[in-house]
């Protein structure tokens, strides 16, 4: 339901743009609809982690769909953000195995360390705490997904650890 | 020490590489079936194996694969579902992470057998590293001639893409992860027709597991005789258990099935017993939708036998006093869980991930998880318990797929199992509020208060 | 093929499903259907309204199936027995899904165009109760301007993926899809854009309920106020045949002509449901007659009406007026000494 008109930079670069050829060639020919989902990903992490009706309409372009079908498949799924976030996106499983492990504390802690609500990112636009479903590693729990890689047996002392390195800018949110 | 065939080598040293993996008998399997044995022939070794579907339901993979249509004459197709994201359940990624190339060598076993010449694994989004290491070993696989044109001069081509999905439990259901990957929505199809006939872009489509498929190299580098040898009856081979919550030792174990509930949960070999000093409450075996369990039915069953951890021992006693294999995702809880604020929270994620596509899951979940809000905060009324029952009865079995099921189970098997619980979260309110009050005050002594005959 | 329903037999084509079969027969046996539509390609099996019981799956596997089936959606095989209105556990699961599918439903029908012609409001009336068990607040979403011809009302939606189909099947560019998922889905152009399509009036006409309503006719008249006739006139984008609904001399709304099962016979251009709203642009043919208990029905308010007996009457006025003595409300707007009264009133009180 986040549709508040933001405005974004489309920057499809001709390395971006070999990487979504290279992903629609895994299917047939006649199915490029079937590349959305891994080129959605490719485009959203080239675009600070989010998607503006202009970009979705890019991607409708290139996979040769009509935008509609880029739009229902982006708020289906909830690794597609449809407004800008924060920059590094703590995001805490908050299944039972995780509470469970004391996430909700964790999270709690967390928030009240960067003065924020679950949700808001911070006013510098460079964190946000969101809660989410099962990340499959309850094993390891307490558990967050930080960009591609988790974050696993978190501590309050792990998570100052992780705003700080984020503040530091030594995390790599996503493997090239 | 049980027999390993799934994990056996995921402690050698870079056995994430092709060489090492290729070094210690990987691929061997592809070599066996593609130059000693027809399709067909492989198929009926995973039958007379009995492996049965790992991702949850347990249907029996060689029947499964028997249903493809081979007469269309339309190109067929093998989906490794690797959509893991059932609460509890992280076996998959272990496997995927550790040893990916037993996932890429049995696609390619399982694939021939089905006569697939494209195939995909669909992996959740949010395994992002692990599709990267996914795409590596597929690259290394091809690049050692076991992936493309012509695989080891047979005249048999396959090629194997991933997919990543991203961010919806409904895609571990079949027809929905099909949907997904062909770049829709993720709402289940209705059935028939079943995937083996009309599955991705309408092709004939088998849609296995990962486990599963993991599983395939053995049965055809041994025998499917071999693998029947392992376990109880209809419950063979191994089984990949995910085990989390207050227990010592978490993680992911392979078990030969009939491995009894106890020793898994107390050995050092497995869980070696619980977390701390506090007792065992409750238990979910098989991921969050299967029924929980009360501290006197996990170790027994109704009538005094030992559970085992078998497809059949652990839903011995139906619903009433048995729950289910599941997935296994072996969820252990000691008595400071409280079990309504656990069942809110599965009912949470039920209604975060319907896909809204029927009415009973769409409102149903959402209303359940409502109702729960209010008991677990101190607002729940006498009547909610029955309108809980009521609710979730009215969402089982009338919806197009499982999740309706699995949203409806965890509730009724909670109530059936504690509702002296839920009793005094509705009438004590007070005495819920902080979160603490089974460790502030242990269940049993204020149980009285909640005796029946105050109803 | 012989297919069995609720006792009646009947000879159906290979490829026939349930629901079809059960039309065929007609009358009580016919499954209650939201989603549905037989002309839209691969609508149903999703609402749940139709589910019926297979006691027998056929003639070479005589096995029950052991959960309710989609009727819609569920082919019929040779010497199949199903239990629609008989079977208790099938009026079980529609009262359910009316439950589930009134939850969050509004309940406007005061002021909701499609009283009278809802598929909803039917249901309801057949499988509903008049007491509801959801306490909660109901779910509501933003409003939408999706155009000047077709009002949005997504709080009354149910989801039955109609009008979707009708975009895709009927024109050559949709606009609008489903967003978001589980309870939250929506209707949507995602862009608050103008669904603007020559055949986009029939997402109206199939629509099951008031979700999607004419804008034209907006407020204009409550349906059964109007007299429908058949019409048609020559139209160079449809088949130009449809119904007036008249007030009067004044035509207030052009649909399609919809049979017993309120499915549209033939689909008609936005020129002739918007357009054409003059009675010299048709040529009227003749009152459109729908089934016999519809409010819509011409000769609804010509029949003798009986006198109805409400037991309960004298306990309802009993009731109110006990309210009024509890509540005190005033009639009129209170003068300066009622006010004076009140206040000691509820001072000593």
């Amino acid at each position: 339901m986040e549709r508040t008109h933001h405005k974004q930079e489309i920057n499809i670069t001709e390395t971006l743009m070999n990487r979504i050829n290279e992903l629609i060639s895994y299917y047939p020919e006649d199915k490029r609809k079937s590349a959305l989902l891994p080129v959605l990903h490719e485009v959203q992490d080239a675009h600070e982690n989010w998607l503006s009706i202009e970009l979705m309409d890019k991607v409708a372009e290139i996979i040769q769909i009509k935008p509609i079908e880029v739009y229902e498949v982006v708020s289906f799924y909830t690794m597609y953000n449809q407004r800008p976030i924060g920059k590094y996106m703590f995001e805490f499983c908050q299944t039972s195995p995780c509470c469970l492990n004391g996430v909700e504390d964790l999270m709690d802690y967390t928030c009240e360390k960067l003065g924020v609500k679950v949700g808001e990112p911070t006013v510098d636009g460079l964190f946000e705490v969101r809660g989410v479903e099962c990340l499959g590693a309850c094993g390891y729990a307490p558990i967050m997904q930080l960009g591609d890689f988790y974050k696993e047996h978190l501590t309050k002392e792990k998570v100052d650890q992780l705003i700080e390195d984020c503040k530091n800018d030594i995390i790599i949110l996503h493997d090239k | 020490m049980s027999q390993k065939i799934l994990l056996d080598k995921i402690n050698i040293p870079g056995i994430k590489t092709y060489d090492v993996y290729r070094a210690n008998g990987g691929y061997a399997s592809v070599e066996k079936a593609l130059k000693t044995l027809t399709p067909d022939e492989v198929v009926e070794e995973v039958k007379t194996s009995g492996l049965r579907g790992r991702g949850g339901a347990g249907f029996p993979a060689g029947m499964k694969w028997s249903f493809i249509d081979k007469k269309s004459g339309k190109p067929r197709h093998l989906v490794c579902n690797a959509d893991e994201s059932e609460p509890g359940t992280f076996k998959d990624r272990y496997l995927m992470e550790f040893i990916p190339h037993l996932l890429i060598e049995g696609m390619i076993t399982s694939s021939y057998a089905l006569g697939a010449n494209l195939s995909y694994i669909y992996i959740r989004g949010e395994y992002m590293w692990i599709y990267k290491i996914l795409e590596k070993a597929i690259n290394e696989a091809k690049a050692a001639g076991f992936l493309g044109k012509n695989i080891l001069g047979s005249g048999y081509d396959l090629d194997l893409y991933v997919h990543c999905g991203a961010g919806a439990y409904i895609c571990g259901e079949e027809t929905a992860l099909i949907e997904s990957l062909e770049g829709k929505r993720g709402n289940p199809r209705i059935k028939p027709p079943f995937p083996a006939i009309s599955g991705l872009w309408s092709n004939p489509t088998v849609v296995n597991n990962v486990e599963t498929i993991a599983a395939v190299p053995w049965i055809v580098n041994n025998s499917g005789a071999d693998y029947a040898k392992i376990g109880i009856g209809r419950s063979t081979g191994t089984k990949l258990i995910s085990a989390s919550g207050h227990i010592k030792n978490p993680g992911v174990y392979e078990i030969e099935m009939g491995l009894s509930v106890y020793e898994f949960m107390n050995s050092d070999e497995y869980l070696g017993g619980m977390s701390s000093d506090r007792p065992l409450k409750a238990f979910v075996p098989g991921g969050s939708s299967v029924p929980v369990l009360p501290a006197h039915l996990i170790f027994k069953t109704a009538n005094g036998e030992d559970r085992l951890m078998t497809y059949e021992s652990l839903s011995d006693g139906g619903f009433a006093t048995g729950s289910m294999l599941g997935s296994g995702g072996f969820i252990v809880y000691n008595d400071t869980a409280c079990i309504v604020r656990n069942t809110w929270n599965f009912s949470r994620f039920y209604h975060h991930e319907s896909c809204g596509q029927c009415s009973p899951c769409r409102e149903g979940t959402g209303w359940m998880e409502k109702v729960l809000n209010r008991i677990e905060n101190g607002y729940g009324r006498e009547e909610d318990i029955d309108l809980l029952l009521s609710i979730q009865s009215k969402i089982e079995g009338n919806t197009i797929c499982p999740l309706g099921d699995a949203a409806a189970w965890p509730v009724a098997a909670a109530i059936r199992h504690f509702r002296d619980e839920f009793e005094y979260h509705i009438r004590f309110p007070e005495k819920i509020k902080n979160r603490d009050h089974f460790v502030a005050e242990p269940f049993e002594k204020v149980k009285h208060l909640v005796a029946k005959e105050l109803v | 093929m012989k297919v069995t329903i609720d006792g009646q037999s009947i000879e159906v084509e290979p490829g026939t499903t349930i629901l079809q079969a059960a039309r065929m027969i007609g009358g009580e046996v016919v499954p209650p259907a939201m989603c549905y539509y037989s002309k839209l390609k691969g609508s149903g099996g999703k609402c749940r309204c139709c589910l019926v019981e297979v006691a027998k799956g056929s003639e070479a596997d005589p096995r029950p199936m052991p959960k309710l089936m989609a009727s819609c959606v569920t082919g019929c095989m040779d010497g199949m027995e199903v239990n629609s209105k008989s079977s208790p556990r099938v009026q079980e699961a529609r009262k359910s899904v009316t439950e589930f599918l009134l939850i969050n439903h509004p309940l406007d029908c005061p002021v909701c165009d499609q009283a009278g012609e809802c598929d909803l409001q039917n249901l309801s009336f057949e499988h509903g109760k008049s007491q509801s068990r959801f306490v909660e607040e109901k779910r509501t979403f933003e409003p939408e301007n999706i155009g000047e011809n077709i009002q949005l009302h997504m709080n009354r939606c149910i989801l039955c993926y109609r009008c979707v189909m009708v975009a895709d099947q009927l024109t050559d560019d949709r606009v609008h899809g489903v967003m978001d998922r589980g309870d939250h889905s929506n209707i949507s152009t995602c862009i608050s854009k103008a669904i603007d399509n020559e055949f986009s009036g029939n997402m109206i006409d199939v629509c099951p309920v008031g979700a999607l309503t004419d804008k034209t006719f907006r407020f204009k008249s409550r349906v059964w106020f109007n007299k429908p006739y058949n019409a048609h006139r020559d139209c160079d984008k449809c088949c130009g045949k449809t119904t007036v609904w008249m007030f009067g001399d004044e035509i207030q709304r052009v649909t399609g002509r919809k049979d017993e099962y309120h499915e549209v016979d033939e689909f008609i251009c936005n020129t002739c449901r918007f357009d054409k709203k003059e009675v010299t642009d048709w040529i009227i043919e003749g009152p459109r007659v729908f089934e016999k208990d519809s409010v819509i029905n011409q000769n609804n308010y010509t029949r003798k009406l009986e006198k109805v007996e409400i037991a309960t009457e004298e306990k309802i006025l009993l009731g109110r007026e006990q309210d009024r003595k509890k509540i005190s409300m005033a009639e009129f707007p209170l003068t300066e000494e009622d006010i004076i009264n009140q206040k000691s009133l509820s001072n000593n009180g």
